[in-house]
């Protein structure tokens, strides 16, 4: 009979040892993935057939280039949780686990600065 | 077996995403660099197999969202009558294609 409480049991534990930490993470970035798209939908059809000249200047507005840097940080993180799952359910060999899982936080956070960095030159200059 | 088969649906649809990723910061990225460059970039993009793609991409994004939102009412603890579950997962298929064509459709109209 143990007197840990249930949190305390999953704390820290699960395949890649981040316990509960992983699922709440993707439940928020999913909500905010919601919002994201819709913006996202709403960005493009408004800027269908728009030069490049058109596209750094709408990412002038703050607002725009908050909402794709949002995206680049909720999305890629959400993406590199969800990718995640998927190595630690097919991917069972400790060394190509380790190796994928490299991999994903790599092309994650390899996308993340690649898009931060353009939308940040638009909204700056460009 | 419908919603066994959504539930890989929604795996092979967020790996679909994830390659979308890319092209969307491609697509970015050349929009930040240089004239020609988001040129050839939006040259892919109009072509039919850049199109074809954006559509599979927009398919894929609805049905993963409208899926999201089928795991967000099963973590309330609702929604695992059998019944329920048959009417979530079909809500989910009608739904990403009605969103899916809706937005091609508003894109073709404001285009035109």
């Amino acid at each position: 009979m143990s007197m840990r409480t249930e949190l305390g049991k999953v704390r820290g534990m699960g395949a890649a040892h981040e316990g509960t930490g992983h699922f709440w993470q993707q439940r928020l970035t999913g909500v905010f993935n919601l919002l994201l798209t819709v913006f996202f939908v709403a960005y493009v059809a408004c800027h269908l057939g728009a030069d490049r000249a058109a596209i750094v200047a709408s990412f002038k507005n703050p607002l725009i280039a908050f909402g794709f840097a949002a995206i680049m940080l909720n999305s890629l993180w959400h993406m590199r949780l969800g990718l995640q799952v998927v190595i630690e359910d097919y991917v069972h060999g400790p060394a190509t686990k380790l190796i994928t899982i490299i991999l994903n936080n790599v092309y994650a956070f390899g996308l993340m600065g690649l898009g931060l960095l353009a939308i940040l030159k638009m909204f700056l200059g460009a | 077996m419908l919603s066994m088969m959504t539930s890989i649906i929604h795996r092979v649809t967020g790996m679909g995403l994830a390659l979308g990723m890319l092209f969307l910061v491609w697509w970015l990225s050349a929009a930040s660099m240089s004239d020609s460059y988001f040129a050839l970039v939006q040259g892919f993009f109009y072509g039919w197999f850049g199109r074809l793609m954006l559509f599979g991409f927009t398919w894929a994004l609805m049905h993963h969202a409208l899926g999201g939102l089928r795991y967000f009412t099963w973590d309330t603890g609702h929604g695992f009558a059998l019944n329920k579950v048959e009417w979530m997962v079909r809500a989910n298929w009608i739904g990403s294609i009605v969103l899916t064509l809706a937005i091609w459709g508003i894109a073709y109209g404001v285009r035109s």
